[in-house]
């Protein structure tokens, strides 16, 4: 007999994405429960708070912000897995000095900001998780202006993993 | 115990490429483990790279970021075999560092 | 020792059939004596039938040697794989002597470096397929240690290890002239061919006849060379994973009461895939959605 318990599998998956979904139409927000230690000094807890993009770019920086095409973003069309979706910005505007990436549709909208400090290229990679299609927005702030692009991340539902 | 941080940091000429995976589990609190349990939110608040006693970049993390996480950046004036910092902090108040040579 | 087995036989005897004419091989074939030379050439040609572009070596990266949107994100994913973590695990474990001081180096050939690919391997004193796994944790009972569980932990680390000393080898699996084995063989190849469960599939409605296409948001990897790049670090899973997970995933998704790791279904199985995989250079550890 197959001994349930070894399976790391076994109920996880179709519960774990109906609780994401559900939590994430309902859009809850239970960031910050279960909090054991205070925010690590600068960390813009208000920001990740937030659940619209115009909220948490107003709790983060408090100005507007611009498209444009001197910001480039890369992200897949569609996203083999909403948990890993890999994300990279660039830009060709001067004075860089933070970029940050907004996911409208994620129960937080706030996904992640990256101060720079000085003599960094003003372009950043990394991986998000996405709940469901949503555009990834990230914002360049270059001379203490804002500027951004969005694109379109189609998060498909996998479950067999091919 | 292995670190959970691992760092790869190129120079070739004026341009380091540096490239970390962190080994966490960025728990966002939005999921339940297979008893129906929420499982609490645990993850990385703040990361960052130092070089010569300069902050060369700080990362602000939510849930939103993945499991096990990534990032990648370049700078200007690193060397083979100057050292960079590296450091996380988690909400959770757990932390951990690395120093790690640019090769 | 497998109640289902018998029921399992008498309905993969009537369904091979069916299968055998999908994958292109004659049906009288089932019927003769096994030649699992000749299933290898009919396989093989399947695929490069169906995937005429595509060199042999890319059948090591299943989905992502498919479909160009979710190669870009693997090239991304591969900068810096996730999986690094259980290598250096897998490493270390691998170092470290056991409590009598023998080492896992003992246990193999050639210290256990570069060997991935001749896995599994039929034990013709024992009569019985060897997977890489069960060698392992048969060298840790030899040596007074607890066997590792299967699906994932420090086994799907050490086994991650010795993939990726093993990169680049072209899977070489024999069958032996030997009766058991070819049993085993023919006992995989059924298992493979053979629907089953509440969503009546089987492997290869999937992985021969459905290989490349969208099944929602996953492409199917073809059978050719599915094995190569375990163990692998699935995002759905978060963590790794090795054959018998996802063996056991598989059965579970199909709706099919899995067998226990290790079973001899699954190794027999293993062994067939394997053995059909035969020039796929391994490429293990990997990565999958």
């Amino acid at each position: 007999m197959p001994d349930r318990h070894a399976n790391p599998d076994a109920p996880a998956d179709p519960a774990r994405r109906a609780v994401l979904q559900l939590l994430a139409a309902a859009g809850l927000i239970a960031l910050g429960t279960g909090r054991a230690a205070a925010a690590v000094p600068g960390w813009p807890e208000e920001a990740f708070r937030k659940t619209s993009q115009a909220d948490a770019l107003a709790a983060l920086y408090g100005k507007p912000l611009e498209m444009s095409d001197k910001v480039t973003l890369q992200v897949p069309e569609i996203a083999e897995n909403g948990a890993v979706v890999p994300v990279s910005v660039g830009t060709t505007l001067p004075n860089v000095t933070s970029v940050t990436l907004l996911v409208p549709e994620n129960p937080n909208t706030l996904a992640a900001s990256f101060k720079f400090g000085p003599g960094v290229a003003p372009a950043v990679s990394c991986r998000l998780k996405m709940a469901k299609t949503s555009p990834v927005i990230a914002v360049v702030e270059s001379d203490g202006r804002l500027f951004g692009v969005s694109k379109e991340v189609k998060v498909t539902l996998g479950g067999c993993g091919g | 115990m292995p670190s959970t941080i691992r760092v790869r940091a190129t120079a070739s000429g004026e341009r380091t490429e540096v490239q970390a995976l962190v080994q966490h589990p960025m728990e966002s609190g939005f999921v339940k483990d297979s008893n129906g349990q929420t499982i609490p939110p645990h993850y990385i608040e703040v990361l960052t790279f130092e070089h010569d006693g300069k902050v060369l970049l700080t990362a602000y993390w939510g849930p939103a970021v993945s499991k096990d996480p990534y990032v990648k950046f370049a700078f200007a004036g690193g060397k083979k075999g100057d050292e960079l910092k590296v450091n996380w902090t988690d909400n959770l108040g757990k932390s951990d560092s690395l120093a790690a040579k640019i090769l | 020792m497998r109640p289902r087995s018998s029921r399992r036989a008498r309905a993969a005897t009537l369904l091979a059939l069916g299968a055998v004419v999908a994958t292109g091989l004659h049906p009288s074939r089932a019927e003769e004596r096994p030649d699992p030379a000749a299933d290898l050439r009919a396989f093989q040609a399947h695929f490069r039938d169906r995937f005429p572009q595509l060199p042999i070596a890319e059948f090591a990266n299943g989905p992502y040697a498919m479909d160009a949107g979710m190669r870009q994100q693997w090239e991304e994913i591969m900068q810096f794989p996730p999986y690094d973590f259980a290598v250096e695990e897998g490493k270390q474990a691998f170092e470290t002597p056991f409590a009598n001081g023998k080492r896992y180096a003992d246990c193999f050939p050639e210290g256990g470096t570069g060997i991935r690919q001749t896995f599994p391997y039929f034990d013709t004193a024992a009569g019985e397929v060897v997977t890489l796994d069960l060698a392992i944790n048969r060298c840790r009972e030899r040596n007074g240690e607890k066997p590792l569980p299967y699906q994932t932990g420090l086994m799907a680390s050490i086994t991650a290890y010795m993939a990726e000393t093993s990169r680049g080898k072209p899977f070489d699996i024999r069958i032996p002239d030997d009766k058991r084995a070819l049993a085993a063989y023919e006992d995989g190849k059924r298992f493979f061919y053979s629907r089953r469960g509440q969503l009546n599939f089987s492997c290869a409605s999937c992985h021969v006849q459905a290989a490349g296409q969208r099944l929602r948001g996953d492409v199917l990897a073809p059978a050719l060379g599915i094995l190569a790049s375990f163990p692998i670090y699935r995002s759905e899973w978060g963590s790794m994973g090795t054959v018998d997970r996802r063996f056991t995933s598989c059965s579970a998704q199909t709706r099919s009461e899995p067998f226990a790791p290790q079973d001899p279904g699954y190794r027999n199985l293993e062994y067939f895939l394997s053995y059909m995989s035969n020039g796929v250079p391994i490429a293990g550890p990997g990565t999958r959605p």
